[in-house]
């Protein structure tokens, strides 16, 4: 443990911190702009100058290790000075070089009033500058169409390159040419082909890499600057919403270390459009075969004539994958009270809840725990896809630590090296036998991590293969004192909070498959859908639907009664992340025209159908959850499943299908009913398409000719 | 005592100081002026009417940085940007000014980086309704026009002192 005198002030620091660290810990601001916690050090921009003792120069504090300095003549530790006549000469000369050939476009730039290098100019800055000579220019690099690029603003920090090559785990990103020349570029102008390309906008210090769906529609002081969750997968990463008036202008992230620490993908980001258009905001009714716009006690005088009460059974109800855990809560209580055994929240097939208690369902190892676990195996799942940012922390494990990594499932590209298993299900029979070569490293790994993926999930013989991973995990010993790495990689926000309110069928209710097979054989008569459209709608046709939710898609197409609901930016309700962590997000605009708060839409269902649902406010409904999911209660905590339930589905057996596992997300970009009516999502996803279709598939390598139609549309869209 | 206050009764003179005076004022040249027909000084730096200049080669020089927004004390601009159609550069799609929120302080065109707000030596804008003193982007674009010249002579005029 060295010690470090920094203005004065001695403190003792662990051993390899950098003075810049140290200078941290002691309360000081050392001004830096390539320095980034979570990249690596690269040195080069010089403004975290600082004078040290015995040191005849300035030096780079970020790459400077505390133990590399030498204690004075007498022993005493040496000193560090942030403030002294050199510290701030050196700051200002670097500032004078770094503005040397930016253009100081201030005004036009997107990062004015949000960017480093205006700040730091301010704080650390001269004021002057000595240079007469014209300015270098740099012609704008394509990198990504959600991305705009004016790179003569670029100060050649290289963090985008870095994020790109080390959390990423592309090479796709790097500087050319030296000196004066040197420039960012992808090299052949192709599009990055990650999910994560929206974070070097953020980590950017100056406007050289500016969010390109956000270009000059607002300054960030007019900004209403909200804390919330995101429900585009089922991370539950923080975001913060910023919206202008009623409007959204865009999706950043929030610090959260052990969830997405400072990263959201790129459709958890650009989404913000799909949240504001194709919205329902007022109830529609069908008359004669054609919907038309009603009022509320027009569409409710609709449900109470079509809900069978005679016949509860005649009734079933399902909540979607965008229903957060009170709307799931009201709606299984709702049913209750009108004696419908028919409710679910899983996609069809899912055997979660079945068996096993919450160790069935969760991510249990943890998301933070991925950086413990020493093997890993994915099932049925891409977690490029499925979880972008997830995949960042195995990038780090296989990057870091060599973590080996297996995939048994559609083979994916990756970004790391990983065993492919291939796709056949019996392999994963093999492994829980022992029979499998993977299965000894599992086996000899302290700490392994099973990622069971919705692929595998949504089968018909779903219930065997989570079983089969159950029994692997045992065989390997991943569920043990102080390790439980039997993990469900979960797509949909809202599923895991829906499981652990219990909105599942009752005794002698359906399941979302029996539901739909009996919708169509005419043996239900009345089905509400909440959040619901990853169904096969066209097996909905024959009841009478009532589809509760925020966007016109697949569900409101069929249904006899829509009832516009709210968006999880709209409305501040609890959202279960795949650990089971319950986190709350907040209201950022109000819903549009007449569209209300899911809760209060399905209290006010229960005054029209005649029951009572015991709770008239939000605090009620939560306070009813709460007890029946006491850990709901605590936010943003995980509360650890018993692993005892995992020997419960071990025990279920059951035989294999043939077909090869998938996975489950088909098209990244287009997963929701808010995503599928984002403009930018749309267009994103058509680009991966027409990609794919050149030759350059996501599974070809990253080379890609950077030459298609659509890449040069987008290209002509950034710029 | 009272042999000085019998003369000056007898002579009347303070009669005759005072037409002195009043013929000193009748000769003298006069402080108030016919307006509207006559108009007195106005400093170039007078803060009038607002107005939104244009380039020589009338591209409007504004470029949405809304630092006038953002400065104005009683908040009585509105701007909204996005990229211009043509060439994709940062211009505003709407620009607003309230003129009976404007305290007239001069801060927006202070802010201004590119000279386009201006408050010009305008000050005979009276309207019969509230409603016409919503200046919109094309008001101000119009004022601009008809003003810039002796805008721009303002400007010039005051450049020294900048």
């Amino acid at each position: 443990m060295p010690k470090i005198v920094i203005d004065g002030q001695e403190i003792e620091v662990p051993d390899g911190t950098t003075v810049l660290q140290a200078c941290e810990m002691a309360g000081k601001e050392i001004p830096r702009f390539c320095y980034h916690e979570r990249l690596s050090v690269a040195g080069n921009c010089r403004m975290c100058l600082v004078e040290v003792s015995g040191i005849p120069k300035p030096m780079a504090s970020c790459a400077l290790s505390v133990n590399d300095l030498r204690p004075g003549p007498n022993g005493e530790p040496p000193q560090v000075f942030t403030d002294s006549e050199v510290t701030r000469k050196a700051r200002q000369g670097v500032m004078e070089f770094l503005l040397i050939n930016h253009p100081l476009d201030c005004p036009i730039c997107d990062q004015g009033g949000e960017c480093d290098l205006q700040d730091q100019a301010m704080g650390y800055g001269r004021g002057v500058s000595r240079f007469r000579e014209p300015k270098r220019a740099v012609e704008n690099r394509y990198i990504s169409p959600l991305i705009k690029t004016v790179m003569t603003r670029c100060i050649k920090c290289t963090r985008c390159v870095r994020f790109i090559a080390d959390v990423a785990g592309l090479g796709d990103l790097g500087a050319i040419g030296r000196g004066e020349d040197v420039e960012i570029s992808t090299y052949l102008d192709a599009a990055l082909d990650t999910e994560l390309a929206g974070n070097i906008v953020d980590l950017c210090p100056v406007g050289a890499l500016t969010n390109a769906t956000y270009a000059f529609r607002a300054r960030p002081w007019e900004l209403t600057k909200t804390e919330t969750i995101d429900a585009m997968d089922a991370m539950g990463c923080n975001i913060r919403v910023d919206a202008k008036f009623d409007r959204l202008m865009r999706i950043l992230p929030r610090l959260h270390e052990d969830i997405n620490e400072e990263w959201i993908s790129d459709k958890t980001r650009h989404v913000w459009d799909g949240l504001q258009k194709r919205r329902l905001d007022t109830p529609w009714v069908r008359e004669n075969g054609r919907l038309r716009p009603a009022s509320w006690e027009e569409a409710f005088d609709r449900i109470a004539e079509a809900f069978p009460k005679d016949a509860p059974d005649k009734a079933a109800a399902i909540a979607g994958g965008l229903a957060a855990a009170e709307e799931a809560f009201a709606l299984k209580r709702l049913m209750q009270a009108l004696g419908v055994a028919s409710v679910d929240c899983r996609p069809p097939h899912v055997p979660l809840g079945t068996a096993g208690g919450r160790a069935g369902w969760l991510f249990n190892a943890t998301i933070a725990g991925i950086d413990q676990a020493d093997a890993i195996l994915f099932i049925g799942t891409n977690p490029r896809y499925d979880a972008a940012v997830l995949n960042t922390r195995i990038h780090r494990a296989w990057f870091d630590r060599d973590v080996p990594v297996a995939l048994l499932g559609e083979k994916p590209d990756l970004f790391y090296d990983f065993n492919w298993l291939g796709d056949n299900p019996q392999v994963l029979l093999e492994l829980a036998e022992g029979r499998h070569a993977f299965a000894e490293v599992l086996r000899k790994a302290e700490r392994p991590l099973i990622i069971l993926g919705m692929g595998a999930l949504k089968r018909p013989d779903a219930a065997t293969l989570w079983s089969a991973a159950a029994r692997l995990a045992q065989s390997v010993e991943a569920v043990k004192e102080g390790w439980n790495g039997f993990s469900v990689l979960h797509v949909e926000a809202g599923l895991v909070g829906a499981l652990e309110v219990g909105c599942l069928p009752d005794d002698g209710g359906r399941d979302t498959a029996a539901i739909l097979d009996a919708a169509e054989q005419e043996e239900l008569s009345f089905v509400w859908l909440l959040h619901a459209d990853e169904l096969d709608m066209t097996r909905l046709a024959r009841p009478f639907v009532v589809y509760q939710g925020s966007h016109g898609d697949a569900g409101a197409q069929i249904a006899d009664v829509i009832l516009p609901g709210a968006t999880y930016v709209e409305k501040d309700v609890t959202f279960v992340n795949m650990e089971g962590r319950p986190q709350m997000t907040s209201r950022a605009i109000l819903p549009p025209g007449e569209a209300r708060e899911d809760w209060a839409i399905l209290r006010k269902a229960a005054d029209v159908l005649g029951v009572d649902v015991g709770f008239d406010s939000l605090e009620a409904l939560r306070k009813a959850m709460y007890e029946t999911a006491p850990h709901l209660a605590a936010i943003d905590s995980i509360t650890p499943a018993d692993p005892a339930g995992i020997g419960e589905i071990a025990r279920l057996g059951g035989a294999i299908d043939e077909a090869p596992l998938k996975a489950p997300i088909a098209d990244f970009w287009l997963t929701n009913p808010i995503a599928r009516a984002s403009d930018i999502m749309q267009r994103m996803s058509a680009l991966r398409k027409d990609r794919a279709n050149a030759g350059d598939a996501p599974d070809g390598g990253n080379g890609g000719n950077g030459g298609t139609a659509a890449e040069t549309t987008g290209r002509e869209a950034a710029e | 005592m009272r042999i000085g206050q019998a003369i000056k009764s007898l002579f009347l003179i303070e009669f005759v100081k005072a037409v002195a005076l009043s013929m000193r004022y009748f000769f003298a040249p006069k402080a108030t002026i016919n307006y509207p027909f006559e108009k007195g000084y106005l400093s170039p730096r007078f803060r009038g009417e607002h107005a939104l200049r244009r380039y020589p080669n009338g591209e409007e020089r504004c470029i949405a940085c809304k630092l006038c927004e953002a400065t104005c004390p009683a908040q009585a601009i509105h701007i909204e940007a996005g990229p211009r159609r043509a060439d994709g550069s940062r211009r505003t799609t709407r620009y607003d000014i309230d003129m009976t929120k404007c305290i007239y302080c001069g801060f927006c065109q202070e802010a201004c980086p590119v000279e386009a707000i201006v408050e010009g030596p305008n000050f005979e804008f009276a309207t019969e309704t509230r409603e016409e003193l919503f200046y919109t982007k094309e008001r101000l674009l119009a004022n601009g026009d008809r003003w810039e010249r002796e805008i721009a002579a303002n400007i010039r005029a005051d450049a020294p002192w900048r």
